[in-house]
């Protein structure tokens, strides 16, 4: 049996709201460690459910989500919540507090999950630095660029050390530029080690690398490939 | 807890007149419960004036020995529900009658009232079962001609102390359960206006017991302050009543404060668990 830990796994996932109806049909994929896979389709295709059943935002209708031997059958709100301090998490619209300095937003990850008051400050040091964002510390988010806002929300998801770093259109709200920065940035993350699962409607992004690509449409996967050095652009 | 208090505090800075629309909120709603609580506490002292007067009085017959009677009354003085039993002689069964009818008094003038030992009963024996007791052993004395105490009267006052008792239970749970409502919407507003925050919080791994502490506490230093404004103004109010209306109203003593204080603070804290976990559970 392969270790699960590290792992995303969806089994025969399905997903009903009461009033929006089937979001997600029968879905089965294995997101491995280190691993980078790109969700893509057209608005409504799922990709959201897939992620939300992905750190427990949701609970599957029918099948079982399985991310890092935690599964959906029996799973407690004390579990998701240890869970999700060994995910990270991003969003198109970056999640940052506007009351709080960058440091601080990033720190703030590391407060609510108890880590020690001394290790708090060289963490977060580190991993801004590591977005590039080492002498931006003390700026608000209403001072930075979109671009270094999701790089202090991607630094956020990073502070605890992650297996896998979900991004939700992580480049939907950037432009050409801080896009491309973004998306080298998670990329470099990958190559460290940490597995990534990124929703984007972004298919130009996509088409440049050879990672995964889980194509959605109404709510089913209608293609689950690695292209292969060929099928890329020159 | 170093974090929760920054947290509490850091809320109160961020919204400071948030803070005081909620304290301002449960002060009064505290102060709705305080001025019942002062009605009810001043009707039970009225009751309790009434019933200090419940007496049972045992009249003795003509030619009863002085000393068997100052006997028998020290005996009575001695049962387990008796606070004191006096003689009266009817020299001053007389004296007494013509005091207290004042100017029918003449009808009197050549009148003979007979001896008796009258009985006052301790607190909390002067419900009609306990007086109705005591006045049956009193009968079975052998020169005892007849007890009296006004079993009508005391039955009566009973059913109305008894009334007021349940009245002032169920109106004051409904007061208690109003204020924390109130409460509760209160530091709802104040959830809703961090919800972001909340949902920050969840996503990067906070437990439901860390998110709901800072609210916990603010509802508590809430439900405190609110119930010092509550007591200023129930303060205030007794005082208006007395100067103004000469109205000698009863006001809480030093435990009733205590008490009330620490209701205030478990109303505050009871409404912001109850406010902070609606909000988590629709996360």
């Amino acid at each position: 049996m392969a270790d699960a830990l590290g792992m995303i796994e969806f089994f025969n996932v399905s997903k009903e709201y009461p009033r929006s109806g089937l979001a997600l049909r029968d879905t089965t994929f294995r997101l491995a460690k280190g691993e980078f896979a790109f969700l893509t389709g057209a608005s409504g295709a799922g990709k959201s459910t897939i992620l939300k059943l992905a750190y427990f935002d949701e609970t599957p209708t029918s099948g079982e989500v399985r991310v890092s031997g935690v599964t959906s059958g029996d799973v407690s709100r004390g579990d998701i919540a240890q869970l999700r301090r060994r995910l990270g998490i991003v969003f198109q619209d970056f999640r940052l507090l506007d009351d709080r300095t960058a440091e601080a937003n990033v720190a703030f990850a590391l407060e609510v999950t108890g880590t020690r008051h001394d290790q708090i400050a060289p963490r977060v040091d580190r991993v801004l630095k590591q977005v590039g964002l080492g002498s931006k510390a003390k700026a608000f988010p209403k001072e930075l660029s979109g671009g270094e806002q999701q790089r202090v929300a991607i630094a956020r998801a990073l502070v605890n050390d992650p297996f896998v770093l979900i991004a939700d259109e992580p480049t939907g709200n950037l432009d050409e530029k801080a896009t491309r920065s973004v998306f080298q940035l998670l990329r470099d993350i990958n190559a460290a080690g940490t597995a990534v699962l990124m929703a984007t409607h972004n298919l130009d992004l996509v088409r440049r690398t050879d990672y995964r690509r889980i194509e959605l449409d109404q709510g089913r996967i209608i293609s689950d490939a690695t292209p292969s050095r060929e099928e890329m652009p020159s | 807890m170093r974090l929760t208090i920054r947290d509490a505090i850091l809320a109160a800075r961020k919204a400071p007149l948030l803070s005081a629309l909620s304290v301002t909120t449960i002060g009064f709603s505290l102060y709705a419960f305080a001025l019942f609580g002062l009605v009810a506490i001043n009707i039970r002292r009225a009751l309790e004036g009434v019933e200090e007067r419940v007496e049972i009085r045992a009249f003795v017959v003509d030619n009863a020995r002085v000393e068997s009677v100052v006997t028998a009354a020290n005996e009575i003085g001695g049962y387990s529900e008796v606070a004191s039993a006096t003689v009266v002689t009817s020299e001053q069964a007389l004296e007494r009658a013509r005091r207290e009818l004042g100017e029918f008094s003449d009808v009197f003038e050549a009148g003979v009232l007979p001896a008796s030992i009258d009985i006052r009963l301790k607190p909390g024996f002067r419900d009609p079962r306990n007086v109705a007791a005591v006045a049956s052993r009193v009968r079975t004395i052998e020169f005892v001609d007849d007890v009296r105490y006004g079993e009508e009267w005391i039955a009566q006052l009973y059913r109305l102390r008894n009334l007021a008792g349940v009245t002032g239970v169920i109106l004051g749970l409904a007061f208690a359960f109003v204020a924390v409502i109130i409460i509760g919407a209160t530091i709802r507003m104040t959830v809703l206006a961090r919800a972001r925050e909340i949902s920050i919080m969840k996503l990067v791994g906070a437990t439901d017991g860390f998110i709901r502490m800072p609210f916990l506490l603010d509802g508590f230093v809430k439900g405190v302050l609110g119930g010092v404004l509550a007591l200023g103004m129930s303060w205030t109010s007794a005082q208006v009543l007395d100067r103004y209306l000469n109205f000698h109203a009863v006001f809480f003593d030093q435990r009733m404060i205590v008490i009330g204080l620490i209701a205030g603070a478990l109303m505050g804290v009871l409404g912001s668990g109850y406010a902070v976990g609606r909000h988590l559970r629709q996360l």
